[in-house]
C-alpha cells in the first residue's frame, strides 16, 4: 500500500456547469439564490464551473468566487473562455477547463443559469469512460458511482440510495432505481432514463432535474421511462 | 485451504464482534479447525466476548512485525480445542496493519485452519478494508434500520470493488446477510424496516435473522459467546446461521412477536 501514497493521477468527475449570459454580480445572486431554494443542501459545497462562452461582460471572477462562498458553492473554474477571459479567471485563481465536444452545446434557454452536471476530462480509475454502450450486471451500492461517456448504461440490478449512474446517453435500468440517474449528461435532451421500479432520489435529464418529491406520483415503486419534452421532464408508462 | 470470511458492516455497534465470536465458535462446534482474527485494532472487544482478555500476551499487530510468531500470539480457546483467537493490539492505532504483513499472517493460518473469521472494525476506512481484502466470503450485519442498511449497501459495494477477488478478476465475494437485532414487535409497529424490506434493497442471500435478546449481553458480560447459550433465543439463532453457513437448510425462526417467551426470560429464572 505504501507505493499508493503519493500519486498524481487523472480522474473524471462529475461537474455541475452553469450557463449565464448575464455575469453581474447581482444578477447571478437572484438566479443562484432561485435555483438553490429549489433543491436545499442538493448543491450545498458542489464543486461548479462556469460556461462563459456567451458572457456579455467581462466577469468579476473574485467577486463572484465570494459569492460562490457566500452561497456556500465551490467554484472550480471556467469553460467556453476566449484567450482574454482564460487570462483574467487564471489571475482570479480559476481553472480554465477545455470544453469537451459533447458538453460543449449550449442549451436554448441559455438566459437563465441552468445547472448541468457534465465531465471533465482526462480519463480515470473510479469512473470507466467507454464509447460504446456499457453493461453492468450487477447491483450499483450506495457510493459508487458509474459514468458513461458518448453512450448508453444498462443495468441489469438495482443502482442503491445513494448511487449514482450518469451516461451522456439514455440509461437503462432493469431492477430498482434509488439513487441519482443523470442521462443525457452531455446536454443532449432527446436522452431517456427506463426504470424498472422508480424510487429515485433524482432524476436528471440534460441539465433538467427533479428530486425525489417530485416524483412521488403515480409512477413511484413502479416502472417508468422518463424523458424532457419542451425542456420539461415528463413521466410515462414504460410498456 | 481454509476459507476466508469478513464479519463487516459500515455501520458500527450493529453485532459484528457478538457474530464473529458466535460464528466463529458454532463453525468449532460443528467440528471445524477455526480461528477468529480481530482487526479491529485499538478497540480490542473479541478477547473479551470470548472471555480471554486475561490471557492475551503478544496480538496480531506483534505477528505483523514480527515481534512474535502466530504460536506465541493465538489464544487457544479453554471451551473448545479446535477454536483460536488471534488478539487485536490495544495500543496501536488502526493504520499498524499493511496488506503485505495481513497477507502473510492470513496465508500461514490458511495452511492451519477450515475458517478464519476476520473481524471487521466499523467504517469505511484502511482497517475495514485490510479485514475484507483478502475475503472469500462477506456476512454482512445489518440492523433493521435505514442507516444501517444503507451503509451495508456501501459496503457491499466495495466488496464487489475493493477486494483482492475484484482486483484480480476472481470469482467474486459470496455475499451473505445477517439480520442482527431484530425485534418483531417493533417491525410490526413499523419503527423497524423488516426482514422483507431489508431483503429487497440489499438482494443478498438472507443467512440468519438474530432477534434482540437480552441473553447476547448476559452472554458477553459472561465472556461467553451467546451460541453457547442454547436455551436461548439468540443462540439458536446464531446456531442456525452457522448451519445455513455450511450449507445446510435450515428454517428461518423468531420472525414473529412470540409475547410469552419474552416475559419468561426476562422474569424467569
Ligand atoms: N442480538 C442482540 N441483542 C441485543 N443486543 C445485541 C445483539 N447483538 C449485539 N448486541 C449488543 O450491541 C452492542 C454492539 O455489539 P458488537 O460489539 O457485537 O457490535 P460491533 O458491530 O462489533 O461494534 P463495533 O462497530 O464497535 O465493532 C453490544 O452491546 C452488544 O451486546
Ligand atoms: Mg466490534
Amino acid at each position: 500500500m505504501s507505493d499508493h501514497s503519493f500519486e498524481l493521477k487523472g480522474s473524471l468527475f462529475p461537474l455541475s456547469v452553469l450557463y449565464c449570459q448575464d455575469f453581474s454580480v447581482a444578477a447571478l445572486q437572484a438566479q443562484l439564490q432561485q435555483k438553490l431554494a429549489q433543491a436545499p443542501g442538493f448543491f450545498h459545497q458542489a464543486p461548479v464551473v462556469i460556461n462563459v462562452e456567451n458572457a456579455k461582460q467581462i466577469p468579476d471572477f473574485i467577486a463572484i468566487k465570494q459569492l460562490f462562498v457566500e452561497l456556500q458553492l465551490v467554484l472550480v473554474g471556467v469553460c467556453g473562455a476566449n484567450a482574454e477571459l482564460k487570462k483574467v479567471a487564471q489571475q482570479a485563481g480559476l481553472a480554465a477547463l477545455q470544453l469537451s465536444k459533447n458538453n460543449g452545446k449550449t442549451p436554448e434557454a441559455a438566459a437563465k443559469p441552468v445547472a448541468e452536471p457534465a465531465p471533465i476530462a482526462p480519463a480515470a480509475a473510479v469512473v470507466t469512460a467507454v464509447v460504446e454502450n456499457k453493461l453492468i450486471e450487477q447491483n450499483i451500492r450506495s457510493g459508487q458511482q458509474i459514468y458513461v461517456k458518448g453512450a448508453d448504461l444498462i443495468i441489469k440490478g438495482t443502482v442503491g440510495a445513494g448511487a449514482e449512474v450518469i451516461a451522456d446517453g439514455n440509461i437503462h435500468i432493469y431492477g430498482s432505481l434509488r439513487g441519482k440517474a443523470i442521462a443525457g449528461a452531455g446536454g443532449d435532451s432527446s436522452k431517456k432514463i427506463y426504470c424498472y421500479n422508480m424510487q429515485a432520489e433524482l432524476i436528471s435529464i440534460a441539465g433538467n432535474y427533479w428530486l425525489s418529491e417530485s416524483l412521488q406520483g403515480e409512477f413511484w415503486g413502479k416502472s417508468a421511462c422518463i424523458s424532457l419534452q419542451d425542456g420539461q421532464l415528463v413521466l410515462a408508462e414504460l410498456f | 485451504m481454509a476459507k476466508i470470511i469478513v464479519v463487516t458492516s459500515g455501520k458500527g455497534g450493529v453485532g459484528k464482534t457478538t457474530s464473529s465470536a458466535a460464528i466463529g465458535t458454532g463453525l468449532a462446534l460443528r467440528g471445524h479447525k477455526t480461528v477468529i482474527v480481530d482487526f479491529d485494532i485499538g478497540l480490542r472487544n473479541l478477547d473479551l466476548i470470548m472471555g480471554c482478555e486475561r490471557r492475551v500476551v503478544y496480538d496480531f499487530v506483534n505477528v505483523i512485525n514480527n515481534e512474535a510468531n502466530l504460536k506465541q500470539a493465538m489464544i487457544r480457546d479453554k471451551r473448545l480445542d479446535n477454536l483460536y483467537i488471534l488478539p487485536a493490539s490495544q495500543t496501536r492505532d488502526k493504520d499498524a496493519l499493511n496488506k503485505e504483513g495481513v497477507e502473510r499472517v492470513l496465508n500461514e493460518l490458511s495452511d492451519e485452519f477450515d475458517f478464519i473469521i476476520c473481524d471487521s472494525p466499523a467504517g469505511i476506512e484502511s482497517g475495514a478494508m485490510m479485514a475484507l481484502y483478502f475475503a472469500d466470503e462477506a456476512i454482512v450485519v445489518t440492523n433493521p434500520e435505514v442507516s444501517s442498511v444503507r451503509d451495508s449497501d456501501r459496503i457491499l459495494g466495495m466488496l464487489s470493488s475493493k477486494s483482492r477477488r475484484a482486483e484480480q478478476g476472481l470469482p467474486g465475494i459470496k455475499e451473505h446477510l445477517l439480520l442482527t437485532r431484530y425485534n418483531p414487535e417493533r417491525v410490526v409497529k413499523g419503527e423497524m424496516l423488516s426482514v422483507e424490506d431489508v431483503n429487497d434493497i440489499l438482494a443478498i442471500k438472507l443467512l440468519g435473522v438474530i432477534p434482540e435478546s437480552q441473553a447476547v449481553l448476559n452472554a458477553s458480560n459472561s465472556g461467553q459467546p451467546v451460541i453457547l447459550d442454547t436455551e436461548s433465543d439468540a443462540g439458536q439463532a446464531y446456531l442456525d446461521t452457522v448451519a445455513r453457513l455450511i450449507g445446510e437448510d435450515v428454517p428461518f425462526r423468531f420472525l414473529s412477536v412470540e409475547k410469552k417467551g419474552l416475559f419468561k426470560r426476562i422474569f424467569g429464572g
